[in-house]
């Protein structure tokens, strides 16, 4: 640990001399700048997605999982009597904060989108919705639903679980998602790296031989290759992200409705986590060109 | 400062070098001779390990090299320049930068100051900013004795230093290994140029090496 520690270190402080002892101008160096870019573009977008969807997971999980709603199916003349009785076994069950049935216009209001605002609805045998918030602790569902079929036989209680958990769950798997794909474009850019900085200590295979023979240590001539691929990655990167928060700043707002594509950006301090992609790929450009440059420099000689 | 006790060196063919048994003393000058493809170079390189023996044993500096880590080898090779006959340079560089490249990667750039007198002395003042690939065949030879000679080592090891250059310019290398060895460094030169063996063991006590039959032995008294 303490000699990475002591070679990052070396790698920061500033030699113009041992920057020099390697050829400035290099494919190989110009494909890793590149390739940091692009794949910090590619993901500033992942980790959009990857915010995006926790936020979407975290909104679906808490609205839904603090309301349930209990649905009264009765004849007509029972009807209030039930819901009476529903909202009086409410009211006395520890953990609900509130309970009200919904009007007939909040009822219109729910199905007019399906049906359109001119509905009867006291034409129609629609059940009574009565709407239920929980306090933070939760209630017992199960003792509610029995006490519920005691007192209102036509009383339903719909807690909203079959709705919320395959919502929060395909949040989830898109959050998962988003940072699987930050996964394989570190392992991308690590891979690219790698194979850039065994290309260009390849092509400098004469240079390595003559500052081995003037007395360079491995670590000497290792850093000057580590040096230049790791501050490429870090401007390529960082020209990358900038270019990427540009693109997702273009993206269309949020609608009222909260749509998930138009939800697809960064809020408030999340706008900060993409300025962690360039030193991030910094990091990975050190390790990978400092583990080839190891490796091959054993291999040369 | 250099001992091979019954060394010897093979390639995947067999023996190039064998029994070699000799000790390099503090301050001498050593002519290395042989045919093309005796193991001149091969034994220079096993003396700044380079090439480690296959058999037996080489000291560099009272360390045995198959105990040196890779950064002692390094350590040791700040001890001692090396010329080498195609003069590798880093042809990016100016000639100012390649000679002090043994200072640069040794972290000592403030003693770049004797810098213009070392170039001066080779007689390359003039060509400091210059690059390797726009010298002569003379000059190279020159600029690389002189970043051989740039961090005070205590040998120096030439391998046919002036099988490129005329005779005027041999006679001119000479006379800087010869000022070198008068200032107590260990001289090795690797050469078939007999001439310039004579010429130079009129100006100092050099002993003559030669390699015969894959063994390395002193020459007699016909040079």
């Amino acid at each position: 640990m303490k000699r990475p520690l002591a070679f990052a270190r070396g790698l920061i402080a500033t030699d113009p001399q041992a920057d020099r002892v390697v050829p400035p101008v290099g494919a190989s160096a110009r494909l890793t700048g590149l390739v940091a870019g692009a794949m910090a573009f590619l993901a500033v977008f992942a980790l959009a997605l990857s915010l995006a969807a926790g936020r979407l997971a975290d909104r679906w999980g808490d609205a839904l999982a603090r309301t349930a709603t209990v649905r009264i199916s009765a004849p007509e003349d029972q009807m209030a009597l039930q819901t009476d009785a529903v909202l009086a076994v409410l009211t006395a069950t520890p953990g609900v904060a509130s309970a009200r049935a919904l009007t007939i216009e909040e009822q219109q209001a729910l199905l007019a989108p399906w049906f359109g605002p001119d509905l009867p609805v006291d034409a129609l045998p629609l059940p009574q919705l009565i709407e239920v918030v929980e306090t933070g602790a939760g209630y017992d569902g199960e003792g509610l639903r029995q006490r519920l079929a005691a007192e209102a036989p036509g009383a339903v209680l719909d807690d909203h679980d079959r709705w919320r958990k395959p919502l929060v769950q395909a949040a989830g798997r898109l959050r998962t998602l988003g940072w699987v794909s930050m996964a394989l474009i570190g392992g991308v850019v690590a891979a690219m790296i790698t194979l850039a900085a065994n290309a260009a200590l390849s092509a400098n295979a004469q240079v390595i031989r003559v500052l081995r023979l003037v007395g360079a240590r491995d670590t000497y001539i290792a850093r000057a290759f580590v040096r230049r691929f790791t501050l490429r990655a870090f401007w390529g990167a960082a020209a990358g992200s900038v270019a990427g928060m540009i693109g997702v700043a273009l993206l269309p707002r949020a609608d009222a409705a909260g749509g998930f594509l138009t939800g697809l950006g960064f809020q408030g301090a999340g706008w900060l986590v993409p300025l962690l992609l360039p030193p991030l790929a910094g990091a990975v450009a050190f390790v990978a060109t400092r583990t080839a440059a190891f490796a091959k420099l054993r291999e040369l000689t | 400062m250099i001992a091979f006790d019954n060394a010897a060196y093979s390639y995947g063919g067999g023996d190039l070098l064998s029994e070699v048994s000799l000790r390099l003393a503090t301050g001498s000058f050593h002519f290395l001779t042989g045919p093309s493809g005796s193991g001149k170079s091969t034994f220079l390189k096993l003396c700044y390990a380079e090439l480690l023996p296959t058999s037996g044993r080489v000291t560099l500096f009272d360390r045995d090299v198959r105990g040196l880590s890779r950064d002692e080898v390094a350590l040791t090779r700040r001890r001692i320049g090396v010329v080498h006959q195609d003069c590798q340079f880093l042809d990016h560089l100016p000639l100012a930068a390649n000679v002090a490249l043994p200072l640069t990667v040794a972290g000592r750039n403030g003693a770049v100051q004797d810098l213009t007198d070392l170039l001066g002395w080779v007689g390359l003042g003039a060509l400091a900013g210059a690059l390797p690939p726009s010298l002569s065949g003379g000059e190279r030879q020159r600029a690389a004795l002189a970043r051989a000679v740039i961090m005070g080592p205590d040998v120096i090891l030439a391998d046919e230093p002036t099988g490129n250059v005329d005779w005027d310019m041999s006679l001119r290398l000479l006379t800087l290994l010869v000022e070198l060895n008068k200032m107590g460094k260990t001289i090795l030169v690797a050469t078939h140029d007999l001439n310039l063996i004579r010429q130079a063991k009129a100006q100092v006590a050099a002993r003559v090496l030669r390699i015969s039959k894959r063994r390395i032995q002193l020459a007699g008294a016909d040079l």
